[in-house]
């Protein structure tokens, strides 16, 4: 069988053509980096996807050194980690890569889709990035959880307690799901174990696949850029875009400029304060696992506690303002918008419905629902955001607006997350969360309204 | 590539009932190996249920009650979890009924707990001050902080008579362990079965008594 397949790629010499012909390496190099073409003005915010890529290779590597030393045993894990720290050559500093690595994924990965919401890279034809880059995100919150039980400190212990219980709140199956989650009535050397497989090979596996997938189909449909513009609509006579250029050498030379800031940073905190204060390493972790004593102060680690503050915040109260949020959104649905009457009957049902709802169920399941809500609507996003434009440099005001009002919100959640709850901090957080889900659910409004800026039809570029 | 063309066109050749036979043919076959999976699954499954090791480690709990002083608890652990063992005093016992009005369950409809603890004290009426416990709270499993001294209260607020007060995200349960309204739990502090025996008490097993 000598069928061969003939492309435009010219092999380099006769070894390459060589392996050419088995493996198409020249082909993917060129396609997917020599000529790979980027627009030409990609900015700062574009470092953080390469960077979310090398966290997880650090991650992937200090991992195996970890468990190299690490034991997954209800009895032995404090110490084994103590061990690593104490006993094990360079073991502090391993772990503490691994540590500093796990918010410092956060970190870059939070940036990233930020500069996809800001520069509009969820819209089309990138929704398919944008929905696999949210699978790597709840996928990554799963990696970290349970990753963060395997010290068996009592904040793992107790943390895990608290998140597995969420699954109680399901109606029929919640217990039985919550006793085969943790294979024990409580938590016990049984979920350790598991948690440690997951964690180990399961999830990083998960991560890796998805990571993949994430990359072919961005390169299918090409990188966004800050102007939110096509390059492709101006091509030069060899079919290649006027404002583009290979992501080899320019972004690569361009990413390992982002690549030394980001080890600067980091590797600062590693060496110089590894526990950032309590907030990458908490204090009471470094007390061992106890089953009959919650720290006074239980909180998750910071990248969770926007989240965990919405959990906390659903109280009956909460319950009230949504019921009447729906009614209220429901209404000028109903007096505002030009559907046909049938469609607005059907809209009116809906918000009754959910008027009712609201007002009938409790606090403790709906906690739990608005937290995986809160992340659901990232999976939304591309079908809410209505405006003509994709960047926020021609956005119009509102949207502007409401982002900034979003974001505040999003810090003063992360912010009570970290903090014990009192009746005042509640309330601020029950108008946050209120703020959080207004963000999304209004979005379809206050896209399409205002006045958008007159778009490019080519990418602004400053020549240096 | 080119296999599948010709598989298709061939197709096109085969006459309605071959096309129907083979559509026959291909779902059962996927559906015997959909079950197959099912099953060759199960095994995987069934491993991360609790293990007969983890299902005997249930036994009851006995301890010398008469050691617990007025106002004073005590904490053991009963299948994993915190019991707490609570001698109230007479002042406590009388702040239970001032604060009713703020309580999501006053009467305990809601909650779990044996019928002879259905009871504004929830505890045994041979013994009404002695509180006995699950100290867990029914919103995520965390285990609240006793507030055992009376009156205002930062966390527990102003008219507040004692309590028990969850860090992890803000419950407040009076000292019967029932709920505050408007917090995330929703029902009181769950009672485990318990009886005295003399001086002991007997965690996790009443032999079956109603009151």
């Amino acid at each position: 069988m000598a069928i061969h397949r003939h492309d435009n790629h010219v092999s380099a010499n006769a070894f390459m053509e060589w392996v050419d012909r088995r493996l198409p390496l020249t082909k993917v190099w060129n396609e997917h980096l020599a000529e790979y073409w980027a627009a030409k003005n990609l900015n700062f915010w574009y470092f953080f996807g390469s960077l979310s890529l090398l966290v997880l290779v650090i991650q992937l590597l200090t991992g195996i050194f970890l468990t190299m030393h690490y034991k997954p045993d209800a009895a032995l894990a404090f110490a084994s980690v103590e061990y690593i720290m104490r006993d094990v050559p360079f073991g502090w500093l391993v772990r503490y890569l691994h540590s500093t690595g796990a918010s410092a994924f956060f970190v870059v990965v939070y940036l990233h889709m930020f500069r996809g919401v800001i520069y509009g890279s969820h819209r089309e034809p990138r929704e398919l990035v944008w929905l696999i880059g949210c699978v790597i995100f709840v996928a990554l919150m799963a990696e970290a959880f349970m990753g963060y039980l395997l010290p068996w400190g009592n904040m793992s212990y107790w943390g895990a307690q608290v998140i597995i219980s969420l699954f109680e709140v399901i109606p029929f199956i919640g217990p039985d799901l919550t006793e085969w989650i943790r294979g024990d009535f409580v938590i016990s050397d049984a979920t350790l174990n598991r948690f440690f497989a997951f964690h180990v090979i399961l999830l990083p596996l998960i991560l890796v696949v998805l990571v993949f997938l994430h990359l072919v189909a961005l390169h299918q449909v090409g990188s966004n850029n800050p102007d939110g513009i096509d390059i492709f609509e101006h091509l030069d006579e060899n079919g290649k875009p006027l404002d583009g250029i290979g992501f080899h050498p320019y972004y690569v030379v361009k990413d390992l400029v982002g690549v030394c800031g980001f080890l600067i940073l980091y590797l600062g905190v590693v060496f110089f304060a590894p526990d950032l204060g309590g907030i990458f390493l908490e204090k009471d972790n470094f007390a061992p696992a106890n089953s009959l004593q919650t720290p006074p102060d239980i909180v998750p680690l910071w990248y969770f506690t926007p989240y965990y503050s919405i959990l906390r915040a659903s109280t009956e109260q909460l319950l009230q303002v949504f019921a009447v949020g729906s009614g209220l959104v429901g209404l000028a649905a109903i007096i505002f918008t030009k559907y046909k009457a049938p469609v607005k009957v059907g809209i009116g049902l809906v918000a009754l419905a959910f008027v009712f709802i609201f007002l009938n169920s409790s606090g403790k399941a709906w906690g739990v629902i608005l937290m995986g809500a809160a992340l659901v609507m990232f999976f939304l996003l591309p079908w809410l955001d209505r405006s003509p434009v994709l960047s926020i440099r021609y956005r119009s005001l509102p949207f502007k607006i409401a982002l900034v009002v979003f974001l505040i919100a999003f810090f003063i959640l992360g912010y009570l997350g970290m903090n014990s709850p009192t009746p005042a901090r509640t309330l601020v957080a029950q108008i946050c969360t209120v703020i959080y889900f207004g963000f999304f659910v209004l979005m379809p409004w206050f896209t399409s309204i205002g006045k958008t800026k007159p778009v490019p039809d080519r990418v602004t570029y400053d020549e240096h | 590539m080119t296999d599948n063309h010709e598989s298709e066109n061939h197709a096109s050749d085969t006459s309605v009932e071959d096309k129907k036979r083979r559509r026959f043919l291909t779902g059962i076959t996927a559906g015997f190996g959909a079950i197959g999976g099912g099953i060759a699954v199960t095994p995987f499954v069934m491993s991360m249920t609790p293990s007969e090791r983890a299902k005997n480690a249930g036994a009851p709990v006995y301890f010398d009650y008469s050691r617990i002083q007025e106002g004073q608890m005590v904490k053991v652990e009963w299948r994993g979890k915190p019991v707490v063992m609570l001698r109230r005093t007479e002042e406590m016992m009388n702040g239970l009924e001032k604060i009713e009005s703020h309580l999501a369950d006053p009467t305990s409809l809601d909650s779990v707990q044996p019928s002879y603890a259905q009871n504004d004290a929830r505890a045994d009426q041979d013994k009404p001050e002695m509180l006995v416990m699950l100290g867990v709270c029914t919103h995520l499993g965390c285990s609240p902080v006793e507030k055992l001294a009376l009156g205002p209260d930062p966390e527990m607020g102003e008219d507040a008579q004692g309590g028990f007060f969850c860090p992890c995200h803000g419950s407040k349960f009076d000292l019967s362990g029932r709920v505050y309204k408007n917090v995330p739990a929703t029902t009181n502090m769950d009672i485990p079965p318990y009886k005295y025996d003399g001086k002991v008490i007997t965690i996790g097993e009443d032999d079956g008594r109603q009151a």
